[in-house]
């Protein structure tokens, strides 16, 4: 990549005002160091991660709001954790924390377990309980 | 306290923080030179690790490994200490600040408050150096941003034990014994060797062999796994490929100036035309990510165009390949 192809895009880098470093050769072919503030075709792919993520926080809260899961799934989603990162946060097995994906079981769990839970999700127990609280 | 330490703006985090720790212990070392010497080009396909919902591939080194290849083969001792305790993990790097010590740490992204809100995901190998603290402020040196910055006692507890794939566990390292000079021709030539090694190791899923596995899914892939899943996955590659801290294009221009660094230092011609020919290969990445933003931008599922990018992936893994056996023979 010569010095003036280096991208100087709309992105979400240039919005933050953040400049990026990257290298490329200058006229006599010598490699430097030039400031991006970004590229379209990763712009775009970080844009769909987005959408994609709000998809299914989305997803998830129609699914609590039907009671087909628990709100500690819409809360999971909204943190951008999947089931692996979620265990390692409360310290629990992955088999344990899809367990109480289940709304019988999410409503029986000890004031303890759902202290982990809230603690991690950075929420109060209401809210925990309610997701409509959240962000209140 | 404040340590007397210079910023300097990398594209990479690891290669930035050993950098920029050479630099304050008197070492002029360049980014590209750290990548080079501790062999941190490489391309791997992770099947059973998924990032973001989608099977990981790499483009670099382990987290830590190019630190540590670094420092083994210029002669430098470091120590690295992790934590189980919260408290003690403060205490040894409080300890190392008035010591006049900066360290590195890893730590993870997602509760980076100084980076943008959209790329903070859950990625646990990012480096920072600390190099000094105010009252419950510590002053941070992250290589990718342009400027320092500075993180609270607590927002810094949360990133040093963030959780999930390679958690960092208050990962801390630096240099203990850093030798009075610092010949770089034999690590050159053994940071070379041994990623001609990895590029065209026997391995399915590493180097040249791993880039035509990934070739061969993405063409299967929008008849297996529907449009929505195979546009999802190929923005995730390209997010691999050329985001902040990763590169595939990116990390290809860094090995290429390595390239031309090592060229004048072990006085041969031959490394300078390959040189040339890494920035060519570098572009031939970027071409591939352009056309595979295509298809994610339209949302396509259309199987022509996934034939079309795969190709161009199966063209540079036989670029490479002639690449890295061409570079093996330079350096004998």
């Amino acid at each position: 990549m010569k010095k003036e192809d280096v991208p100087q895009d709309e992105s979400n880098i240039k919005a933050a005002n953040y400049k990026e470093l990257c290298y490329a050769v200058d006229e006599d072919g010598n490699y430097t160091t030039v400031n991006s503030t970004g590229w379209t075709p990763k712009a775009i792919a970080l844009n769909n991660a987005i959408e994609n993520i709000n998809e299914r926080v989305e997803e998830a809260k129609t699914r609590v709001l039907n009671n087909q899961t628990s709100p500690i799934e819409y809360y999971m989603e909204f943190h951008k954790m999947d089931v692996g990162i979620l265990a390692s946060y409360v310290g629990l097995w992955k088999w344990r924390v899809k367990r109480h994906f289940k709304p019988r079981v999410f409503n029986k769990l000890s004031k303890k377990t759902l202290q982990k839970y809230a603690d991690v999700f950075n929420v109060s127990i209401a809210q925990l309980k309610d997701i409509s609280l959240h962000g209140n | 306290m404040e340590i007397k330490f210079t910023h300097h703006q990398s594209a990479h985090c690891e290669n930035g923080v050993v950098s920029n720790l050479m630099k304050h212990h008197g070492f002029q070392i360049s980014e590209p030179m750290v990548f080079g010497i501790g062999s941190g080009l490489l391309f791997c396909y992770i099947p059973f690790l998924m990032v973001n919902h989608a099977p990981a591939i790499t483009y670099r080194a382990m987290p830590g490994f190019i630190f540590k290849r670094f420092a083994k083969r210029v002669g430098i001792k470091i120590k690295r200490e992790k934590f189980k305790n919260v408290k003690n993990a403060k205490q040894r790097l409080d300890d190392n600040l008035k010591n006049n010590n900066p360290v590195g740490l890893q730590v993870g992204v997602y509760n980076l408050m100084y980076f943008p809100d959209e790329y903070r995901f859950h990625f646990n190998a990012h480096n920072l150096v600390v190099y000094g603290k105010n009252n419950d402020t510590y002053l941070i040196s992250d290589p990718v941003m342009e400027h320092v910055t500075t993180l609270t006692d607590k927002q810094l507890e949360d990133v040093r034990f963030a959780k999930g794939a390679f958690a960092p566990k208050g990962h801390m390292y630096y240099p203990t014994f850093i030798p009075k000079e610092m010949p770089l021709e034999k690590a050159i030539i053994k940071g070379i060797k041994h990623t001609c090694r990895d590029m065209l190791a026997p391995v399915p899923i590493v180097g040249v062999k791993g880039i035509r596995m990934v070739a061969r899914l993405i063409r299967k892939w929008p008849k297996k796994k529907g449009a929505k899943v195979a546009n999802h996955y190929l923005g995730q590659i390209v997010r691999m490929q050329e985001e902040i801290g990763t590169g595939g294009g990116g990390f290809r221009y860094i090995y290429a100036a390595f390239l031309q660094e090592a060229s004048v230092i072990l006085n041969n011609p031959k490394l300078h035309t390959l040189s040339k020919e890494m920035t060519h290969i570098g572009d031939l990445w970027r071409d591939f990510a352009l056309d595979a933003s295509r298809i994610y931008k339209n949302r396509s599922g259309k199987t022509d165009g996934y034939n079309n990018i795969a190709a161009q992936l199966d063209h540079i893994a036989n670029k490479e390949e002639v690449f890295f056996k061409t570079l093996k023979k330079a350096i004998k």
